[in-house]
């Protein structure tokens, strides 16, 4: 179906039902935050960056364009696979190979006239916070731990208590088969994704001693050729999950192994999904989660009707697997959260100073009070107090200057630990006098 | 609009008025490379590790303590007298994920194979982020003091520990002498 000739190009109507909740106060609208003059416009001119181009990307993307936002950002380094196509609306057979960020954007922008989409193909930890610093609502439609970690400490991080355009709503949107969550951030204000970790159930393991000795399941066969099989024989010198010769290897393996204890059901399919972890994504899920986001998104941008996030709600999880259900509450913020229960305070140092006159200024200096601190900066071990061995082999910085010898910069985040303060760890800027 | 903003401001009043403060304005200026959440972790978990007399670690690159490597010499039970050693790989998803742990010598172990990998219920599917890396190596300790064999990861060596205790005994002794057993060659392990 040719695309961009439904609609014309120039077309109010398309917005006239968006501004009646945009500019009507309603039963739900926070009087004194909602202004109907002002939010359609001003929602309009907020930059909202979206992470992720793929199976909730796409939905983010249709759903923010649809819901009046004019500027947005997308940021994928992947490029299309064509098993992608069946949920990732966006993108057509022809698009294989392309950069997701890009085709998507161009499918947005082409359907929806007066939205300007601009897509980077590249990994979000190639931009740095002045980069970050130019959006009002940062959205994630992601599928790794690894990088909602990532930008969640880094918009945390951006946090200066001076400058009210450093707060940055973060809107996280996730979904594993028929389970999803959706749930507003408001960085150093409300719990953070780290706060939450625990509440990413980990992947199920099964004993490696059942994979060695017991299996009862195809999947125990095929996690046996993975972890135990393939490391004896190393068939190849490295495990490639996307190489089908490889996953062959493991399926041949386990095909064998399944045979020696009666076991069925061993597909190249399964051995495929098993070894990659793939949770079959459901499209249906991805759009309820996706237009819960897009919503947070829209009230935060307008004020309209009230959005998860402080002083109440802040999470919602849905689950589909047993008929539908959904349970919405206030995920505490931890004291001891490494990310956002500890902001970085700034250290008065003199940069000619040893590291042990920093060691013993900690002991006294009001604002730490830490008697055997061990400390690190990121890649680089100053002092551990413990263990014995690290201890010995830090103890030589212990006589270097804190800027000639051991190249810490002004400005520069340490990280502190003490025993007498188990559960929290500290940080500090450094402030060079 | 949202109004952030006056909600920090709130939120300030309220722990000020319990004591708590928070510190004054951050610096501006460009910003330096951060200390991530999960090596802020394991340095926390670094210096509350308390490995007595019988343990020890090594770190190859001290600025990267994500990788190290850990020396076990129990002083009692039947695998008294040796030195063994498990490498430790943190990935950046910890304490999402557990640290992997694998014995770097081929030892005769029921819950040990031959490459190393060891089968230890909070290495794998009991994992939690709430657990540390002192209890990953109390754990490993708790393996040499008392091998068990209902979780074989070496079947013949646990098949010998509980049909024959005084039999396996001796088969550790070999084994840890660098002998063989079964036709099996092990490392040398005895100090």
């Amino acid at each position: 179906m040719p695309s961009g000739q439904v609609y014309p190009s120039s077309e109010p109507a398309r917005w006239k039902y968006l501004d009646r909740i945009r500019t009507r106060a309603g039963p739900f609208t926070v009087p004194e935050l909602f202004n109907g003059e002002t939010s359609a416009e001003a929602q309009e001119k907020m930059k909202v960056l979206v992470i992720g181009a793929g199976g909730l990307g796409c939905e983010l993307l249709k759903n923010l364009a649809l819901s009046g936002f004019k500027d947005i950002h997308v940021i994928d380094m992947d490029t299309i696979d064509i098993s992608n196509l069946n949920r990732q609306f966006l993108f057509r057979q022809s698009d294989v190979g392309k950069f997701k960020a890009e085709v998507a954007a161009a499918f947005v922008e082409k359907r929806v006239k007066g939205v300007k989409i601009t897509p980077h193909n590249c990994k979000i930890q190639d931009f740095d916070e002045d980069f970050y610093m130019q959006f009002q609502i940062v959205v994630c439609g992601l599928d790794s731990i690894e990088a909602r970690r990532w930008i969640n400490a880094t918009l945390v991080n951006m946090v200066d208590d001076t400058v009210e355009d450093s707060y940055k709503p973060l809107i996280d949107g996730g979904t594993e088969g028929f389970k999803g969550q959706a749930r507003v951030i408001l960085p150093t204000i409300t719990s953070c994704l780290e706060c939450q970790l625990d509440m990413h159930a980990p992947r199920a393991a099964v004993p490696l001693c059942t994979l060695a000795s017991i299996p009862r399941q195809p999947e125990h066969c095929i996690e046996w050729a993975h972890v135990i099989a393939w490391d004896k024989e190393k068939p190849f010198p490295q495990l490639d999950k996307d190489d089908p010769e490889h996953i062959t290897w493991l399926y041949q393996k386990a095909l064998l192994r399944a045979r020696e204890f009666n076991i069925s059901g061993i597909t190249y399919s399964l051995t495929q999904g098993v070894v990659k972890n793939i949770i079959p994504a459901i499209a249906a899920t991805n759009s309820v989660i996706a237009a819960a986001c897009c919503n947070e998104a829209l009230k935060i941008a307008t004020s309209c009707a009230p959005y998860l996030g402080y002083p109440d709600n802040n999470y919602m999880m849905y689950s589909g697997n047993d008929s539908i259900y959904t349970y919405t509450f206030r995920h505490e913020k931890k004291d001891d959260c490494p990310v956002c229960g500890v902001s970085a305070r700034e250290l008065q140092v003199d940069p000619k100073w040893t590291l042990q006159e920093l060691v013993d200024s900690f002991a006294t200096r009001p604002e730490a009070q830490l008697k055997k601190p061990s400390i690190r900066a990121e890649g680089k071990t100053l002092y551990m107090q413990s263990p014995p061995s690290l201890e010995e082999q830090t103890r030589p910085n212990l006589e270097k200057t804190l800027a000639e010898e051991l190249g810490l910069v002004d400005g520069q985040e340490i990280g502190v630990t003490d025993p007498a303060f188990a559960t929290v760890s500290f940080k500090f800027k450094l402030k060079f006098t | 609009m949202l109004k952030i903003w006056s909600m920090k401001k709130e939120q300030q009043k309220a722990e000020n008025s319990d004591g708590g403060g928070a510190g004054g304005g951050a610096a501006g200026g460009p910003k330096k490379k951060k200390v991530t959440a999960a090596q802020l972790r394991v340095q926390k978990d670094l210096s509350e590790l308390s490995l007595g007399t019988t343990m020890r670690t090594e770190f190859p690159d001290p600025d990267n303590i994500l990788s190290f490597i850990l020396y076990i010499e129990p002083d009692e039970g039947m695998y008294k007298g040796g030195r063994f050693s498990f490498t430790f790989n943190i990935t950046p998803n910890f304490p999402h994920e557990p640290p992997k742990v694998q014995c770097r010598e081929k030892i005769y172990h029921p819950n040990i194979d031959l490459e190393g990998k060891v089968c230890l219920n909070i290495l794998r599917e009991d994992w939690k982020p709430v657990l540390n890396l002192n209890a990953v190596i109390v754990g490993l300790q708790f393996l040499f003091l008392e091998p068990n064999a209902s979780d074989p990861l070496n079947k013949e060596a646990a098949e010998d520990l509980r049909s024959n205790r005084e039999g396996f005994k001796r088969n550790v002794r070999s084994a840890m002498m660098g002998g063989s057993v079964r036709g099996e060659g092990f490392d040398r392990v005895a100090i």
